[in-house]
């Protein structure tokens, strides 16, 4: 593998008795899809939020592009290319699709600490934030506050809001988390769209969308990397289906857990 | 994005303006100049609510300790009177840098806190200012300092005049006004509200949620030490009282009831309130005496009555009345 875009290592995290993430080594190659898979309560989002800052690990490093970011605040990681969206959804409900991707804009372009100038007359932002708007399928609702779109208008502005910040790794946590078919499809759509330019560490429970999207897949059960590997070889390994897609088939079999 | 129509935006301030430029006019030509002194104190409180406006409407951050801001610009202007300094370009600015130097140190501790913690923690710092006010004899103690006069601001004005003091202290209200307009449509403004909106994700697409919040909590406090300053002039007077907690209780109500995070929350709450205290002291009212026992020391209660009908009938303040009712 060509230099890691983002290198992992012996990363830990406790909360309390438990080990949330328990020694996880990963490494990212540039550009390609790498998911995040494991039963509920493995640590995925656990992981996720240490990688891009919001939480603090106890213990291990996090390399991107070779700097130890570990230390870094959240804020200072989005400028140095690392955006994450979030498993429930977190936008600016009482703004507009506008608004949102504006704000996320202007966080990367350029200073926040403007106290004269109107923000309305950067037209340069809002052409961006229009431009995103249209990639995320969301062109013409531009103007509809953030907290009257569909749950999958919703989803997308989520994705949408980590775009806009340009990342070169995007940290995915379940984006189709509640989608119907025809919304998961738009959404692995987007994620093709955005896969290649970026690197992208995706967090999914649809094995169908995983096994689509990512070039290599890692296992995470109790917080640590059981396996990692091509998506041949994370289905053909018999741990994993033990620890993971047994359990996924047997709970198929039965009814789809809502 | 789009320009809204600019008459309609505009008609609101203007007859505003016209009417607070009218006013004293009127009250001198009807031989009621101590309304003025009255008018210049709402004035004010005007200025001092729309600082706390920035802070905890645009801002989100719930301060009670506003009191603090206002005290220190109280104490600072005073201080330098008493001192010998005459000048306004001096005390008035002055005020403003140690309030800024006080909501720079007490927010860099307070904002990493949150919720109720932050309003605790807020409250206590203005309680230390206000015991330690209390405390130093240089500063008058517990009873405060009495100024020989109004500070000097030059150009001819004479701040004694109570027409004048009207004036200059319109001047900056409606320049803070603005000013909070131009801020309220900034980048930075745009910051502040996204915070006060979903912070996590503020944070998330690369915000910087604590400085920013510090730096808005710094402005607020700097325009509350104008206030302060402003205030002490007025009453050539300054004691702890300025700090006591009722104070930025009293600022809190003002916003509230005027419009949590609208430009013009802070000013139609305080001409609410103080006008309605104002009122209540000044003309006795048949039915709220009625429904009131012991009206005449009361008054006080009688406001609150009034205040409960007003947050259930305009609950989000009298600047976001009407928007309530058309929508």
């Amino acid at each position: 593998m060509a230099e890691p875009l983002l290198s992992v290592r012996a990363l830990a995290k406790r909360f309390g008795g438990v080990l949330a993430t328990d020694g996880v080594s990963l490494d990212l190659a540039p550009g390609e899809l790498h998911a995040l898979i494991g039963p509920n309560g493995a640590g995925k989002t656990t992981l996720l939020a240490q990688l891009a800052g919001s939480l603090e690990p106890d213990a291990g490093s996090i390399v991107f592009e070779g700097r130890d970011i570990a230390a870094l605040a959240q804020h200072r990681r989005v400028a140095a290319g690392i955006a994450r969206s979030y498993q429930i959804t977190s936008l600016f409900a009482r703004l507009s699709v506008r608004d949102n991707l504006a704000l996320a804009v202007q966080a990367r372009s350029g200073s926040s600490f403007v106290f004269w100038r109107p923000r309305s007359a950067e037209a340069a932002l809002f052409e961006e934030a229009r431009s995103i708007a249209s990639k995320i399928g969301l062109a013409g609702r531009e103007d509809v506050r953030a907290d009257a779109l569909s749950h999958g208008e919703q989803r997308a502005l989520e994705v949408g809001l980590a775009l806009a910040t340009r990342p070169r790794l995007l940290l995915l946590d379940e984006p189709m988390a509640g989608l119907g078919p025809e919304e998961t499809a738009r959404m692995i759509g987007l994620i093709e769209r955005v896969r290649g330019g970026t690197t992208v560490l995706l967090v999914e429970h649809d094995m169908d969308a995983v096994f689509r999207l990512a070039a290599r897949i890692s296992v995470l059960v109790n917080g640590r990397v059981l396996a990692s590997g091509s998506p041949e070889a994370i289905r053909g390994n018999s741990d994993v289906k033990r620890a993971y897609l047994g359990e996924e088939l047997a709970a198929r079999t039965t009814s789809d857990p809502p | 994005m789009m320009r809204e129509p600019n008459v309609k935006a505009w008609l609101g301030p203007l007859l505003a303006a016209v009417f607070a430029i009218a006013l004293p006019l009127a009250l001198r030509a009807f031989g009621q100049v101590f309304y003025v002194s009255f008018a210049s104190q709402v004035l004010i409180y005007a200025l001092a609510a729309t600082s706390l406006n920035l802070v905890l409407g645009y801002g989100g951050m719930v301060s009670f300790g506003h009191a603090a801001f206002v005290g220190a610009g109280a104490y600072v202007a005073s201080l330098l009177l008493h001192a010998g300094v005459d000048s306004a370009w001096i005390a008035w600015p002055a005020a403003m840098a140690v309030a800024a130097a006080i909501a720079l140190a007490t927010g860099a501790i307070s904002l990493r806190t949150r919720g109720v913690y932050f309003i605790m923690i807020t409250l206590a710092f203005a309680q230390m200012l206000f015991y330690l006010a209390n405390s130093i004899k240089a500063w008058g103690g517990d009873e405060g300092l009495t100024l020989a006069r109004r500070p000097a601001l030059g150009f001819g004005v004479d701040l004694a005049d109570e027409l004048s003091f009207y004036y200059v202290a319109l001047a900056i209200l409606a320049a803070a006004l603005y000013a909070l307009h131009r801020l309220a449509g900034s980048r930075f403004g745009h910051a502040v509200v996204a915070m006060r909106e979903n912070e996590t994700r503020a944070e998330g697409v690369g915000l910087p949620v604590f400085r920013t919040r510090l730096a808005c909590f710094v402005i607020g406090g700097a325009v509350g030490g104008l206030a302060g300053a402003l205030l002490a002039c007025h009453g050539k007077y300054v004691s702890p009282n300025v700090l006591h907690w009722t104070q930025s209780g009293t600022l809190m109500i003002m916003v509230i009831l005027g419009g949590v995070g609208r430009l013009w929350g802070g000013v139609l709450g305080a001409v609410a309130l103080l006008g309605l205290e104002r009122f209540l002291a000044d003309f006795r009212i048949g039915w709220l005496a009625a429904l009131v026992p012991n009206y005449a020391q009361h008054t006080s209660l009688a406001v609150g009555v009034v205040l409960l009908a007003a947050v259930l009938f305009a609950p989000r303040g009298l600047a976001g009345w009407r928007r309530a009712r058309d929508g």
